[in-house]
């Protein structure tokens, strides 16, 4: 499924003293199979981005008791926001949002402190059943082997922790119980706000690696919101940076961080290979590499060898 | 950035703002002392001019305030109406079987009503003007003498605030658990009663969970901070002024007039 929008603006606490513009005319398209990132400050809109995708935070044209306002004279309205995912128009009251959240799985940051089950089986099953249509039954075993396969691409032993209690694994654990219970249901797009937030290098590493399992033949397209600029320049094909509402830049992280100056001026950080590129420019050595660590250390190695 | 926004404080700087929290608190008792002392539209009209003086001071918009009664609208029709309907005396304007209408009910109901009305408003303005904060600082300090028979009322106090500091958090974070679990397919909007209610269980656990976590890291954090034992000196200083001397006035004024009237012209009704 394709995510196209355009002109979406959104406006927390409308007409009260208290609005805030979070979004202002975001225009994006992201094709089917990316591991998309989304980078930018706190408060630069992303999450409201994302919460859009599958229809947590709606349009207005798609609420029930919305009127569409007439223009005034002489001025133009502003042009009209396209927000679509695969076939499902968001801007359409008739849509089905709840089809559409099937689709489009959404972890959102710290997702263990969602978890509320007395077994895992059953915390993960939660959205499975949930998402049943009407007359659709799921015998025991289906549940059962959905359960165990989304528990062992997350790297966990379905058998095992089907029958544990959520609340008594270790961190890393819940988060990864967490994660499959909202891919259990093999969503298209799967968006993650922050997966390794709070967790130690070993433990991003691994969730890194999990999403890469995840990202293919479970879910086609995988994105990823996150300040770790690292984990961007590390994992994904493509990049947008959010800044005061807006899409500052879009590019794939290669070309992102060649530009790591506007990326500064934005107040955002730049990832470490791109900081030792930049020291090495000083120093008047250019490496042109795609910030990559593996591919950084191998394009250093080569200039290295070539002058030894 | 959130939909919601809590409390009822509005945030302006004006006369009633900053009163003493504490006279704020002895004048919404002795204003209550007089609403039920007033036995005539005259003591009650007494009270309502005092309030009505209340709200332009302190700069609240009246729709504002209209919002408050809102929420009392209910109660306010039935109890009228209950009363209006079992208030048996002379006048009879109409009856059925054990219902009647009578000039004695209506004044009594239109007396409750504006009782009512008061009483909500007045304590609404309290709430409008006095961020929960200084609220509980007055009560702590109204309540010094309770600390004379052990009564742990700085505790209490404590108590009071972070109960009050932690309503904005937990609401923010029950929005949070509720989207996670929209997002994973939970319906809160259709469905008998009873499966309503049992749509609220993927929230309320995780959201008792985290304030028992939450209060447990305050907890460590007080300790790490060695908070208890001695005693606590304020940032903010309660003080008196000349719009306390005001305020304490106004209401000496209000409930001696009422209280006159009680005595000299008497029930209406």
């Amino acid at each position: 499924m394709r995510i196209q929008c355009e002109h979406l603006s959104y406006t927390y606490n409308a007409g009260s003293p208290f609005a805030v513009n979070a979004l202002r005319d975001v225009s994006l398209t992201i094709e089917e199979g990316e591991f998309f990132g989304i980078l930018g400050h706190t408060g630069s809109g992303k999450s409201t981005f994302v919460q859009h995708l599958n229809g947590l935070l709606r349009l207005p044209s798609s609420l029930k008791k919305y009127k569409p306002k007439k223009p005034k004279k002489g001025e133009t309205p502003p042009p009209a926001p396209v927000l679509r995912v695969g076939d499902y128009d968001l801007t359409d009251k008739k849509t089905d949002f709840r089809a559409l959240r099937k689709k489009v799985g959404m972890v959102f940051q710290y997702p263990e402190y969602q978890l509320f089950a007395e077994t895992v089986e059953k915390d993960v099953a939660f959205g499975l059943k949930n998402f049943l249509q009407k007359g659709e039954k799921l015998s025991e075993e289906e549940i059962k082997s959905a359960v165990s396969d989304a528990l062992s691409i997350v790297g966990l032993d379905g058998r095992e922790m089907a029958v544990r209690s959520p609340f008594d694994l270790s961190g890393g654990q819940k988060r990864r119980v967490a994660i499959a219970g909202v891919i259990v249901t093999k969503p298209e797009i799967l968006i993650l706000d922050e997966p390794a937030a709070g967790l130690d290098p070993l433990g991003k590493r691994e969730v890194m690696e999990l999403l890469h399992n995840i990202h293919g033949d479970w879910c086609k397209t995988v994105l990823i919101v996150s300040h770790d600029m690292d984990e961007i320049a590390e994992n994904c094909t493509r990049a947008a940076v959010f800044s005061e509402g807006t899409v500052a830049m879009c590019a794939p992280p290669a070309e992102l961080f060649k530009n790591a100056e506007a990326l500064l001026s934005l107040g955002l950080d730049i990832p470490l290979t791109a900081k030792l590129v930049l020291a090495l420019k000083e120093r008047g050595i250019d490496v042109d590499c795609d910030y990559t660590t593996e591919d950084f250390i191998a394009k250093v190695l080569a200039l290295k060898g070539g002058r030894a | 950035m959130k939909e919601v926004s809590f409390g009822q404080f509005y945030p302006v700087d004006s006369f009633i703002h900053r009163m003493d929290p504490r006279l704020k608190l002895v004048f919404l008792i002795g204003f209550i002392v007089a609403i039920f002392v007033a036995n005539s539209f005259y003591g009650l009209a007494a009270c309502a001019g005092v309030l009505i003086l209340i709200i332009a001071f302190s700069r609240v918009p009246v729709l504002k305030i209209l919002r408050a009664v809102k929420g009392i609208l209910f109660l306010v029709i039935f109890t009228a109406a209950i009363n209006i309907l079992f208030h048996t005396g002379d006048h009879v304007y109409w009856q059925w079987k054990i219902f009647c209408v009578t000039r004695g009910g209506i004044i009594f109901s239109a007396y409750l009503i504006l009782r009512l009305v008061l009483l909500v408003v007045c304590s609404s303005m309290l709430t409008y003007t006095t961020t929960p904060v200084s609220l509980t600082d007055g009560i702590e300090s109204l309540l010094t003498p309770l600390k004379w028979i052990r009564f742990p009322v700085h505790a209490l106090a404590l108590i009071m605030s972070i109960a009050l500091r932690f309503i904005p958090i937990l609401m923010d974070e029950t929005e949070r658990i509720k989207n996670a679990q929209k997002a994973r397919g939970a319906d809160f909007e259709s469905g008998g009663p009873v499966k309503r209610i049992r749509a609220f269980i993927p929230i309320l656990v995780p959201l008792l969970l985290s304030a028992f976590r939450r209060a447990e890291e305050l907890g460590d954090a007080m300790d790490a901070r060695c908070y208890g034992g001695k005693k606590r000196t304020k940032y903010k200083k309660l003080r008196f002024t000349w719009r306390d001397l005001v305020g304490f006035l106004t209401l000496a004024l209000l409930i001696t007039g009422v209280a006159l009237l009680r005595v000299y012209v008497g029930d209406i009704v």
